[in-house]
């Protein structure tokens, strides 16, 4: 038994000294660390700490249309790998997302149901279409089905143009949202022209007349009317 | 399984050495025809509308036309019209036109369903369009717009401008005589329009036995928008070309442009120089392995359920694909490409990158390929998921004028690229692939190895690329500025898609844009099978019977 090896009572260190050793220990030198210096605490607003967290882990709604889709896809997937910016993993179900992206044509038979999937995401959302189609209805504007554009619908907060847009592009527009959400920016408020509402409470007219005997009072109905869209 | 087409010419009713012996079939129809005319490549037989059943049943049994490609339905200043384009399977140069004429006041037409299955769709599509009534249809009602619309979109008199009402439920109540219900054993399921795993908007009303799906029908519709109107309103020669790229928006642009292109260059008589021929294949080839590279990826997210693997091999192949075609096009999905006459412009320079680059991929090819299979095809979890189900035996894909890869697997030799040539294919060596199971294991594997064919063709292309003289590369014929087809001309045409056989019906009133423009896609008569293959089976069965039909709804709902 040689004493070299028995600790010395003059040195004694508390638990904590004797586990740090010297200094900080180096597996636990990252940035932020780096960054908070000796103290382990911030100081900010919450609002400003929720909204770098919204706007740094975003979760996307798996939800195609169109052609965008595949590009959309190609943004998922190898190369973009839209996941390196904070804002990848697609959700199948709309109540585990925060981000939809539009990726397509809206037609008259789709936009109620796009609305619903919609309205069925958790607050706080964001809307992010892409490609012509959701801004105007792009190359299909002037056809007798197309709605022109996704803000007739639901309110939108990044349009990303191109016909499709390229995966680079689409990212860009991500990242901008990530950047306005974390600014604490929320989507402009947009008027609505086409919204879901109760066939009994639309205005009596010639069209609603003729399907009265069609469309139960208490369904939900979508009414276009093509001559106000832009 | 070769170029060389067996011979199996039976005494079949108006079938001669030299073709198609138009005389022989107006005797076998006798009085019924009221009157003949001449179409481009074909003849059209005019029928009375209560007469339609009789006339294709004596078709389709004596004189062999199997196949009803497409349906078209038009309106004229003074009547209906409802045109039947036949083929044969066998032989898809014999075609003939029946047409069917119905007055303005009382458009109703006898159907054609009892004949051919695929009319049920065809007919429906042309009675929500155009409003013509199908007697004896066992489902007359809308199939693109929602039940509620008021109107025929593609009829002379419709105002796009009035308002329209669509109802958010779609014609039944998921909850009505569910399980929950004494006395019902049934439940009612929807699937889609937003559900990950239709490949897009596609809404499946599904009743399920237990685990076993009872009952299923497509509703379609969710990206109907106006294809073949926006055709119409555009000219010949430049405007139309960019919507092909849409139909099909699954990089298989460069296929449906040659659709357009190869109708409207029969139309208006252009010449296509051998140069841009041989371009336009080894592009069309290159978005044949794009468009089934999705195929194959996409089915292995709906069996296997996961987003990584076998999606991601495949989204870096295609990757490497629209690397080459933006090279050449400019553009990595909406190509643009073609031009009438021929290509927009030559390969980039410099032409060796250029080649080397494909070289380099179809070197690659092989070994990728050999990935697949070993991830998907000799995968024995993957074998017993798809062998035997979702099965589709040859007379019923016929029957539902399924082509492409889906009629193939099923036995169905048939493709156009061999049996009505077009292009520069006839010149170079490559096989159709067939297989016979006709169950959702021989239509992935299909595609898998009509991969390796495009990569063949795409090879030869390249060969006769690097050696084509420097002063013979003629990538544009002379193509007058305005095109203005002859008066009350009308063409049907078709190519070989990605999705089976592409076809497009022109009327043209000799102005500059097309007076009826026809779109006939493959995946809306493919996606037609789907109740064949699913019912009886369970609902992953359902999944992956509906992946392996690889559908592109923009290309179904136009």
């Amino acid at each position: 038994m040689s004493s070299d090896n028995q600790p010395q009572t003059a040195d004694a260190q508390t638990t904590q000294e004797a586990r740090m050793g010297g200094g900080t220990d180096n597996r636990f030198n990252s940035k932020l660390r780096n960054a908070f210096g000796s103290s382990p605490f911030i100081l900010t607003k919450f609002d400003s700490f929720m909204n770098w967290v919204r706007g740094s882990s975003m979760f996307m709604l798996q939800f195609g249309i169109a052609c965008c889709s595949i590009e959309m896809m190609h943004t998922y997937a190898v190369k973009h790998d839209l996941d390196r910016f904070g804002s990848g993993v697609p959700r199948a179900s709309p109540r585990q997302a925060d981000v939809i992206i539009v990726p397509g044509t809206i037609v008259s038979k789709f936009a109620p149901r796009m609305k619903r999937v919609y309205d069925q995401m958790p607050e706080p959302k964001f809307v992010v279409s892409m490609g012509s189609c959701t801004i105007s209805g792009g190359p299909f504007q002037k056809g007798y089905n197309v709605v022109k554009g996704a803000e007739e619908v639901i309110p939108v907060d990044i349009h990303v143009p191109g016909c499709p847009p390229r995966p680079e592009a689409l990212i860009y527009g991500v990242a901008k949202l990530q950047e306005r959400i974390s600014e604490g920016e929320s989507a402009p408020v947009t008027v609505k022209p086409y919204e879901l509402q109760q066939f009994g409470d639309l205005e009596s007219d010639e069209l609603v007349d003729e399907l009265a005997d069609e469309i139960d009072r208490d369904t939900l109905v979508m009414r276009y009317n093509w001559n106000d869209s832009p | 399984m070769s170029l060389e087409r067996p011979t199996d010419r039976t005494d079949t009713v108006g079938v001669t050495e030299e073709g198609l012996d138009y005389d022989a079939l107006a005797d076998l129809l006798g009085d019924r025809v009221v009157s003949r005319e001449q179409h481009h490549h074909t003849e059209a037989f005019t029928i009375r509308p209560d007469e339609v059943q009789d006339v294709l049943f004596a078709l389709r049994d004596q004189a062999g036309f199997d196949h009803c490609s497409n349906v078209t339905a038009q309106e004229y200043e003074n009547r209906f019209e409802t045109i039947y384009h036949l083929k044969k399977y066998a032989d898809p140069t014999q075609e003939l036109s029946v047409v069917v004429p119905t007055s303005k006041d009382n458009p109703v037409s006898e159907s054609a369903e009892p004949v051919y299955r695929t009319a049920d769709w065809h007919e429906r599509e042309a009675y929500d369009l155009v409003g013509i009534q199908y007697e004896g249809h066992p489902d007359m009602r809308r199939i693109l717009l929602p039940e509620t619309w008021k109107g025929h979109p593609m009829g002379l008199d419709y105002n796009q401008e009035k308002p329209q009402i669509v109802t958010l439920e779609a014609h039944a109540n998921p909850l009505e005589d569910d399980e929950h219900d004494a006395g019902a054993d049934t439940m009612y399921l929807n699937i889609g329009p937003h559900h990950p795993a239709t490949h897009g908007v596609l809404h499946i009303e599904t009743v399920l036995d237990g685990e076993q799906v009872a009952h299923v029908e497509p509703d379609i519709g969710y990206l109907h928008r106006c294809e073949e109107q926006m055709a119409q309103q555009g000219t010949y020669r430049h405007e139309i070309m960019p919507y092909p790229d849409r139909w099909d928006y699954v990089s298989a642009g460069i296929l449906n442009e040659w659709a357009y292109a190869r109708t409207a260059e029969e139309l208006t008589d252009l010449d296509v120089p051998d140069y841009a021929q041989v371009i336009r294949t080894m592009s069309a080839e290159l978005c044949r392995i794009a468009a089934h590279m999705l195929a194959v990826g996409t089915f292995a997210l709906d069996v296997y359920g996961e987003f990584t693997a076998t999606f991601m091999y495949a989204f870096r192949d295609r990757e490497v694909v629209e690397n080459i075609l933006e090279d050449l096009t400019g553009q990595r999905l909406m190509f643009n490409y073609l031009r009438l006459g021929g290509v927009a412009w030559d390969l980039p320079e410099p032409r060796e990158a250029f080649f080397e680059k494909i070289r380099d991929f179809l070197d690659g090819l092989p070994h990728k390929l050999d990935e697949y299979h070993d991830l998907l095809t000799s995968n024995e979890i993957f074998q017993l998921r798809c062998a035997n189900t979702g099965v589709l035996d040859a007379e019923t894909a016929k029957q539902y004028g399924a082509t492409g890869p889906v009629a193939r697997a099923s036995g169905v030799d048939y493709d156009i690229r061999r049996d009505d040539p077009y292009g520069y294919y006839p010149e170079l060596d490559w096989d159709v692939v067939t297989a016979e199971e006709g169950d959702n294991y021989a239509r992935v594997l299909c595609r898998l190895q009509e991969v390796e064919e495009s990569a063949r063709i795409i090879d030869q292309c390249v060969d006769l690329l690097e050696d084509w003289p420097e002063d013979d590369r003629e990538i544009q014929s002379n193509v007058p500025r305005t095109l203005r087809p002859d008066d009350d001309a009308e063409i049907y045409r078709a190519v070989e898609g990605a999705k089976g056989e592409l076809g497009i019906y022109i009327r043209s009133d000799g102005t500059d844009k097309p007076a009826r423009f026809k779109i006939r896609s493959p995946a809306f008569s493919n996606l037609q099978t789907l109740p064949e293959l699913a019912v009886g089976e369970y609902v992953p069965d359902l999944i992956a019977s509906l992946a392996s039909l690889d559908i592109v709804l923009g290309e179904v709902d136009r």
